[in-house]
């Protein structure tokens, strides 16, 4: 029973779709009785199983939909809108019982009582209200001559009598409606019949007449019908004896042994290579090529007409164009390109979206189409043809065209582009706009589409199964839409590369070139401390090396001719050494055991020409390794909690300078890096000074005084506050990093706030501050002159920053200007320094903390009892239309770029002043 | 074994087959209908950063198949001539194939199931959690692998990047 439920549900699912698209057929060419047929036929048949299957709801409503067929199918009745409607609605509800057949083994509680009377009263006659009067009248004459007509009728015609017990016994009424007490004659009759454009009175008596005069046709017509019929041997599927239906996993198991087939006797072609007698050539050449033509067939069964994911279209152009009050036409060629059934799933929902879209948003209301010179109704061309190992599928209207100016101004409304942005660009470009997410240009929502999902998930959609989405729109001309999708999904191209003695497959798409390395070539490999950079034409990409992301030793001593595949992953650029390339092969994707899912280095596994099985590397997880550098172990915790906590990325220099360890100093702290001439430098009064852009700039050294190193040119950073300049003394400048600084503090040496790791390697954060004291030793008595002369009290500084270092940069120079700081980690800490009653006179705090942000911090604070009135203070990193977007110009008094110490202590000042002034 | 012993046996519902493998000379039984084939491991392909119980992946008939070494999960020392080719059972375990990597196969017995003994509490525990029973033959021991459980290798916690 089960098997055959489940025969049936799929027979019927696909039924139902061709009924669909036939209906329309047969709705617009009503006088193709092939198409009648075939509905006829297909609805017979789900009745007839239903009934086989013990389903009477499912019989019932089938039942009705084949009587009111079967009225057009022997002329009775001429279809009409309304009743085609009627009858794809009755599909519909089809649909929905067969759904819970298919979820719950049985059919839904409930009757469609309406639905059949509806199709009942078609049946009869006409729309329901006029039928009425007429019916009385019809009555009695029918009901008598009823079951003679039936038994007459065609087979499936005979459980008629049980529906119209059922119905209220006023079944085929119409077959055989008696002429009534004439009042116009039949030629009138008939020329009002053509004229006529709704159901009333006078129709249903046309009706009647012509039913009359046709009956005697009909009754012929059946009687030859149903000689067919026996010819065929009854049978009820002419059409169908031309394909069997195959469980999806036969194929797939057939797919193998080909697979397995074709290793074989490329095996065996090896050995008869190697050998000299040759009767065994001939019949192995035969194998060969039988062989090869099986592999094609095999794939061929998996490939379908990519019509089957058109069938539903027509139907939905016809719903859509009653529901927006539009003509339209859709026109498909190209039907027959086929593709794999998977990509083919995949793509049916985008395109149902799209043809919805041009439908709606493409194509204008008549009224428009007449005054620009169009024909009234709309055209959709929709065609698929094969292009390069690739199936496009373009979908044109010739409808209005994007409304360019619109698109660009709900763009720059939704903040997707700036106005600047839109200035520079070009009307192609803001029609691409449409696959950005959040922008719908219909003006108002309609039922079928403007709901705000829109292109962005199509193009989604599109780029998940690798393909692309363009569109080209002329205005006043119409739309274009272009997708380029791959024929299957489960063979991709990839580069087959060795490393450490294995070989592995990365997938072609994110491969952007591949560079081959040398000592003395165009491209070599430099070495920044221990890690590998590759200077490629403007940019320095990173390199990491395929063996150490697999966590494999290194299969050669590091030799600087290497191979680099260039990838690309999101924004991330990086490459990957390798340490030979093959060639690219097309490989059929295998998922990887349980076992082995977790590796993120790899997306799965293939078996190649060979028969050996070799690893597919996932981009991704070579990405994120590349992040983490080649001491995985040791920055994956400080980079977990990195991520954890939010913190963002800052700029570092790297530097060389008394010591072997590298040390740091943001970048931000240092105005500029200078190469001085050692001879130009000269020592007074124990301290190095050196001529510098008109003054005086002293030298001071990391790990206090040093001879400067015996060469003509010395690296210096300078550093410059208030006008006054003091250069550090290094050794070398190693690189500029941006990473997430996790600063483990030592304070153990001066001049040294903590140690990080950067690029993986242990770095000491170095002190600024503690060098410019050292050179100056009033550097910080300066800035706070101003200050102690006009408060006695230590005005308090409140910090909150969960960055320990900048807490620990930012804290000392603050107090050296004369403020009593207070620095904390969270907005948590701050509150509870707030019950405890503490009082400040200036909340500095940063915005991206973990937990509580700085916004919502001072949200909070501007509505405290107590520190509402203390000015607010943000530090942040963020560009002014960020801030202005999280709202944290409004919640802070003033906001000061991060490690701007600068301007920080002189907006402490300020605001302060303010206060007072106001106060 | 007398032959009428042997036949009432198959006419018994409660016996079950097991084909004996040998793994560093000791006597192993799995049930028959848990083993798909038996192959000869060729071209194994080492997984990086796999559990160090998965040997690789090869090619069984174009499916591709995860070997687990069965020495590594009974905490045994690998085996000395590690270049002789060693033997292989295919199991499929939802839907995916495995292949158990042993020393030897070798026939197959049917055994009574009342003559099953629940293993030594003193066994290995690493070996018990993997092991169904026990039979005591002539000469031998003979220890039933549960297969499921012996495949059920745990999948690293954290693995690094």
């Amino acid at each position: 029973m089960d098997d055959l439920l489940g025969e049936f549900l799929t027979e019927t699912a696909e039924s139902l779709e061709t009924v669909d698209a036939e209906l329309i057929k047969f709705e617009q060419d009503p006088g193709d009785e092939e198409t009648l047929n075939n509905i006829f036929r297909l609805v017979h048949t789900i009745k007839g199983t239903c009934g086989f299957l013990g389903l009477p709801r499912l019989e019932a409503l089938a039942h009705a939909g084949e009587t009111l067929l079967g009225k057009y199918r022997d002329k009775t009745l001429m279809p009409n809108p309304a009743s085609v409607t009627l009858i794809l609605e009755s599909i519909d509800q089809l649909r929905v019982i067969l759904d819970h057949l298919e979820a719950e083994q049985s059919e839904p509680e409930g009757d469609d009582a309406d639905m059949i009377a509806a199709l009942v009263e078609a049946s009869e006659g006409k729309g329901a209200a006029v039928a009425q009067d007429t019916e009385a009248v019809a009555e009695p004459e029918t009901v008598a001559e009823a079951p003679e007509e039936t038994v007459e009728a065609a087979p499936e015609q005979t459980e008629a009598p049980v529906e119209s017990s059922e119905s209220g016994g006023e079944y085929d009424a119409d077959l055989n409606r008696p002429l009534r007490p004439g009042e116009v004659s039949l030629a009138d009759l008939e020329k009002a019949f053509q004229e006529a454009d709704g159901p009333d009175l006078d129709k249903l008596a046309e009706e009647a007449r012509i039913a009359e005069a046709e009956a005697k046709k009909a009754e012929e017509e059946k009687k030859k019908r149903e000689a067919e019929k026996a010819k065929q041997g009854g049978g009820d599927h002419p059409l169908v004896a031309q394909s069997i239906r195959v469980n999806v996993d036969v194929i797939e198991d057939l797919m193998t042994m080909v697979s397995e087939l074709v290793l074989t006797r490329n095996q065996l072609m090896q050995i008869v290579r190697t050998m000299d007698d040759s009767d065994i050539k001939v019949p192995l050449q035969r194998l060969s090529s039988v062989t090869a033509e099986l592999q094609d067939g095999v794939m061929k069964t998996r490939m379908q007409p990519i019509g089957n994911a058109w069938k539903k279209l027509p139907r939905i152009v016809r719903d859509s164009s009653k529901a927006v009050g539009k003509a339209i036409d859709l026109h498909m060629s190209g039907e027959s390109t086929e593709l794999d059934r998977q990509v083919l799933e995949l793509i049916r929902d985008p395109l149902t979206h799209m043809v919805r879209n041009s439908c709606d948003h493409g194509i204008e209301p008549a009224d428009i189409r007449r005054a620009a010179n169009k024909p009234e109704a709309g055209q959709i061309h929709l065609s698929a043809y094969h292009e390069g190992g690739h199936i496009v599928i373009e979908i044109a209207d010739d409808g209005a065209g994007l409304p360019t100016s619109k698109i660009r101004r709900k763009a720059i409304d939704n903040g997707v582009i700036t106005e600047a942005e839109a200035q520079t660009m070009t009307e192609n470009q803001i029609h691409r706009l449409v696959f950005a997410a959040g922008l719908s240009t219909a003006a108002k929502v309609t039922s079928i589409s403007g709901r705000g999902v829109g292109m962005d998930v199509v193009r989604s959609n599109i780029e998940q199964i690798g393909g692309t989405i363009d569109l080209s729109s002329v205005d006043g001309e119409g739309t274009t839409f272009k997708i380029k999708i791959p024929l299957t999904l489960a063979i991709v191209s990839a580069l087959i590369v060795e490393s450490a003695n294995g070989r592995f497959a990365i997938p072609q798409l994110s491969i952007l070139e591949l560079v081959r390395t040398s000592p003395d070539g165009e491209h070599q490999v430099e070495h920044i401390h221990d890690t590998r950079v590759l200077r490629l034409r403007d940019t320095l990409l990173p390199l990491v090396d395929l063996a150490d992301v697999l966590g494999l030793p290194r299969a050669q001593t590091q030799s600087d001719t290497a191979f680099v595949v260039v990838m690309v992953v999101g924004e991330q650029r990086f490459g990957v050494v390798v340490d030979n390339v093959f060639d690219t092969e097309e490989i059929v994707v295998k998922p990887l055991a349980n076992i082995l899912s977790n590796i993120s280095v790899f997306s799965g596994n293939t078996i190649l020409g060979d028969g050996s099985v070799i690893m597919i590397i996932d981009p991704n997880g070579v990405a994120k390794a590349v992040s983490a550098s080649d001491e995985i172990e040791k920055t994956t915790k400080a980079e977990d909690r990195a991520v954890e906590s939010g913190s963002e990325k800052t700029a570092m220099l790297l530097f060389n300078a008394g010591g072997n360890e590298p040390k740091a100093v943001p970048l931000s702290l240092v105005t500029r890096l200078e190469e001085i001439e050692t001879s130009t430098v000269e020592e007074v009064n124990g301290e190095q000074l050196v001529q510098y852009r008109g003054g005086l700039m002293p030298l001071v050294h990391v790990g206090g005084y040093a001879e400067l190193a015996d060469k003509t040119h010395q690296s210096v950073l300078v550093f410059t506050d208030g006008g006054r300049s003091v250069g550090l003394v290094v050794d070398e400048i190693i690189d500029i990093v941006e990473e997430v600084l996790d600063v483990e503090m030592s304070g153990s040496a001066p001049g040294v706030i903590g140690a990080a790791v950067l690029k993986g390697k242990a770095t000491e954060v170095i002190d600024v501050g503690y060098y410019l004291a050292q050179a100056f030793h009033d550097w910080f008595e300066v800035a706070k002159k101003g200050d102690e002369s006009e408060s006695i009290q230590k005005r308090r500084v409140l910090l909150v920053d969960d960055n320990a270092f900048f807490r620990n940069m930012v804290a000392p120079l603050i107090s050296a200007a004369g403020y009593e700081v207070t620095a904390v980690s969270s907005a948590a800490q701050a509150w509870e320094l707030n019950t405890g009653g503490a009082e400040f006179d200036v909340i500095v705090s940063d915005i991206e903390m973990p937990d509580e942000t700085g916004v919502a911090f001072a949200t909070k604070l501007a509505d405290d009892e107590r520190w509402s009135h203390v000015p607010r203070l943000a530090l942040s990193a963020l560009a002014q239309n960020d801030l202005d977007r999280i709202g944290a110009t409004e919640a802070f008094t003033d906001i000061v770029r991060k490690a701007d110490r600068e301007s920080l202590i002189s907006t402490i000042d300020y605001v302060l002043q303010s206060q007072g002034e106001a106060a | 074994m007398s032959e009428s012993e042997e036949q009432s046996i198959h006419i018994n519902a409660d016996s079950q087959e097991y084909v004996t493998v040998e793994i560093a000379d000791q006597l192993f039984g799995i049930e028959v209908t848990d083993i798909h084939d038996v192959f000869q491991p060729q071209c194994l392909t080492a997984v990086p950063m796999a559990p160090p119980e998965v040997r690789g992946v090869l090619n069984l008939r174009g499916r591709i198949v995860t070997a687990i070494d069965a020495r590594q999960r009974l905490g045994l020392p690998p085996r000395e001539d590690e270049d002789k080719p060693c033997m292989a059972v295919g199991v499929e375990i939802e839907n995916e194939s495995y292949s158990l990597l042993i020393d030897k196969v070798g026939e197959v017995l049917r055994l009574l199931e009342r003559n099953c003994e629940a293993v030594p509490c003193n066994m290995d525990p690493q070996w018990q959690a993997v092991s169904k029973g026990i039979y005591r033959l002539d000469k031998r021991l003979l220890i039933i692998l549960d297969i499921k459980k012996m495949l059920n290798v745990e999948t690293p916690s954290a693995q690094a990047a």
